[in-house]
């Protein structure tokens, strides 16, 4: 589903950032992508997110080179993922409702259709009954459930996160991890992308480990 | 919650093949006509959406369109100035009289004399003579300086001898030529073409047209930055937005879509504000020019912009937004970087 090959990603000010990346995560597939600040995994997650292109090398996703897509074909592969930022990016002038509904309005959905999959997703993460409020009118476990929401009611066959865990309690993490393996279980890809090692240790998933630019585990 | 959770999503997929409509394409999102109807729904939604922001920031909102506003006005102005000179040279548009301003000696029997002889010209349609009585009867009463004269002890008007030429409006040179000849005759002192003066007249209000159309260009022009800085502006402020819609997945005519609404609005607004404006200006200016136009020959009145140019005046204003929003919005698209 996700495919590095041979991929090498230079910026102008910094030199290398990634080099001579490779590896398949299979349709399905939960990984953790892990390593210190700095390793290049922001960068990895920008290439796999289309805001950025590869240097060198290819990223396929479902079989799709990224570097030959045409920029006004990017949205269209926007919409095949699911993201979560680790500062959850949420609109905060819009309600709940509104920020998890926006993939959807934006992919063309009609009032109802929009409607029960808000719901269904709102659900999905224990946050019903809160579609009126404002995100800043959340705690920060609860904004970020908002962002996986969000992530997930397009249904997308890919869902990768950056940093999910970073401003949570460890309840908290392994409550919305358990929501990944979750996801995992219906046939989503999921890549996460942290440096809690507790929590990788305890879920047990193939672990993508990069090293000033190196992938050295994975 | 989990548990529960778990068996919804267990449930999910076999949801699929009942509602095959639902895939993950380009197109996503039900049939043609639920899409037609969705997209319909979200311009409507987007439409009310930008007027609300702009009516929910009423100060900001207000200062730009004031600016527009006294741009459009300017512009209508121009506009209705020149129909208006345009509507006095059209009185005089088909005139291509002769005046024959005869010598002060010559007498009334002379002068009847003259205009029979000139009548022979097969050339000639009418002559008609208007006595030095007449001609300050007509001066009295038209041109309002009735007293002045009464002070003067002797009449000072000559005769005239008013030649109305055949069809020669479109025959210049025999105009010309016929000119001549009265000019050589006995007793004519002064040969004077009206159709001299409709195209002085005419030459000056092309003029003026230029100059008005040169300056709306300059005022259009005006409004395009005035609302292109204003849509800027709007940008900066939803930078956040744009940039999140972007990253699940928005096109940029979805982007694009709020910020022409919005440059939509604001033009349209200004310019039912601008006739407004122009409406009260011509109030105020109707009552001196009806009383100028009496002391003439009362063929003046003052026009004010029929339905169709209202229209044309709005949406042009209209048009004006959107292109000023469309210009940059698509080149700060095209430069807003995803972090």
């Amino acid at each position: 589903m996700i495919k590095f090959v041979n991929v090498n990603k230079r910026y102008p000010e910094t030199g290398d950032v990634l080099r001579n990346i490779s590896f398949h995560l299979r349709r399905g597939e939960m990984a953790f992508l892990t390593g210190h600040s700095g390793a290049g995994k922001s960068t990895m997650l920008r290439l796999i997110a289309t805001m950025e292109r590869a240097s060198r090398g290819q990223v396929l996703l479902d079989g799709q080179d990224l570097g030959q897509v045409k920029e006004n074909q990017l949205p269209f592969i926007r919409r095949k993922m699911g993201f979560i930022y680790q500062d959850y990016k949420l609109l905060k002038d819009r309600t709940v409702f509104d920020n998890v509904a926006l993939p959807l309005v934006i992919a063309g959905f009609g009032h109802h259709e929009i409607t029960r999959r808000v719901r269904a997703a709102l659900d999905k993460v224990s946050l019903t009954g809160k579609e009126k409020k404002y995100p800043l009118a959340l705690s920060g476990g609860e904004q970020q459930r908002v962002g996986i929401a969000r992530a997930v009611v397009n249904k997308p066959p890919i869902i990768v996160a950056d940093e999910p865990t970073g401003n949570l309690d460890p309840c908290l993490s392994s409550e919305i991890m358990c929501l990944f393996g979750q996801f995992q279980q219906v046939g989503v890809t999921v890549l996460i992308a942290t440096h809690d090692i507790s929590l990788i240790s305890q879920l047990n998933r193939r672990v993508l480990k990069l090293d000033h630019g190196q992938l050295v585990s994975g | 919650m989990k548990q529960g959770n778990k068996n919804r999503i267990k449930k999910d997929p076999p949801m699929r093949p009942n509602r095959p409509e639902i895939r993950q394409t380009k197109l996503a999102g039900g049939d043609f006509v639920d899409k037609l109807c969705a997209y319909r729904d979200h311009n409507a939604q987007v439409l009310f959406a930008s007027l609300g922001r702009l009516v929910g920031s009423p100060f900001t909102s207000m200062m730009t369109i004031a600016v527009l506003a006294i741009a459009i006005t300017l512009a209508s102005g121009f506009y209705i100035f020149v129909k208006n000179v345009q509507q006095l040279a059209g009185n005089l548009e088909t005139s291509n009289q002769i005046s024959l301003f005869l010598k002060d000696e010559m007498t009334e029997a002379q002068a009847h004399k003259l205009a029979e002889s000139i009548r022979q010209n097969s050339s000639i349609q009418s002559v008609a003579v208007i006595t030095k009585e007449q001609a300050l009867e007509e001066f009295k009463t038209y041109s309002g300086f009735g007293s002045a004269i009464n002070a003067l002890k002797k009449n000072p008007l000559p005769i005239v001898l008013l030649v109305l030429p055949k069809h020669m409006l479109d025959d210049k040179q025999a105009l010309t030529k016929l000119e001549q000849g009265f000019q050589q005759t006995q007793g004519v002192d002064f040969v004077q073409m009206d159709l001299q003066w409709v195209e002085r007249l005419q030459a000056i209000i092309a003029l003026a047209k230029l100059f008005a159309a040169l300056l709306n260009t300059l005022l259009g022009a005006a409004v395009l930055f005035i609302i292109g800085n204003t849509i800027r502006l709007e940008l900066h402020n939803r930078h956040d937005e744009v940039v999140i819609a972007k990253l699940v997945g928005a096109t940029h005519a979805f982007i694009r879509r709020p910020f022409l609404y919005t440059g939509f609005w604001i033009g349209f607004i200004s310019g039912v504000l601008a006739w407004f404006v122009v409406a009260i200006l011509m109030l105020v200016l109707r009552a001196p020019v009806e009383k100028l136009s009496g002391l003439y020959d009362e063929g003046f009145h003052l026009l004010f912009l029929n339905v169709t140019e209202t229209l044309v005046m709005i949406l042009l204003a209209s048009g004006l937004g959107v292109l000023g929003a469309w210009g940059v919005v698509a080149g700060q698209l095209q430069s807003t970087k995803l972090e």
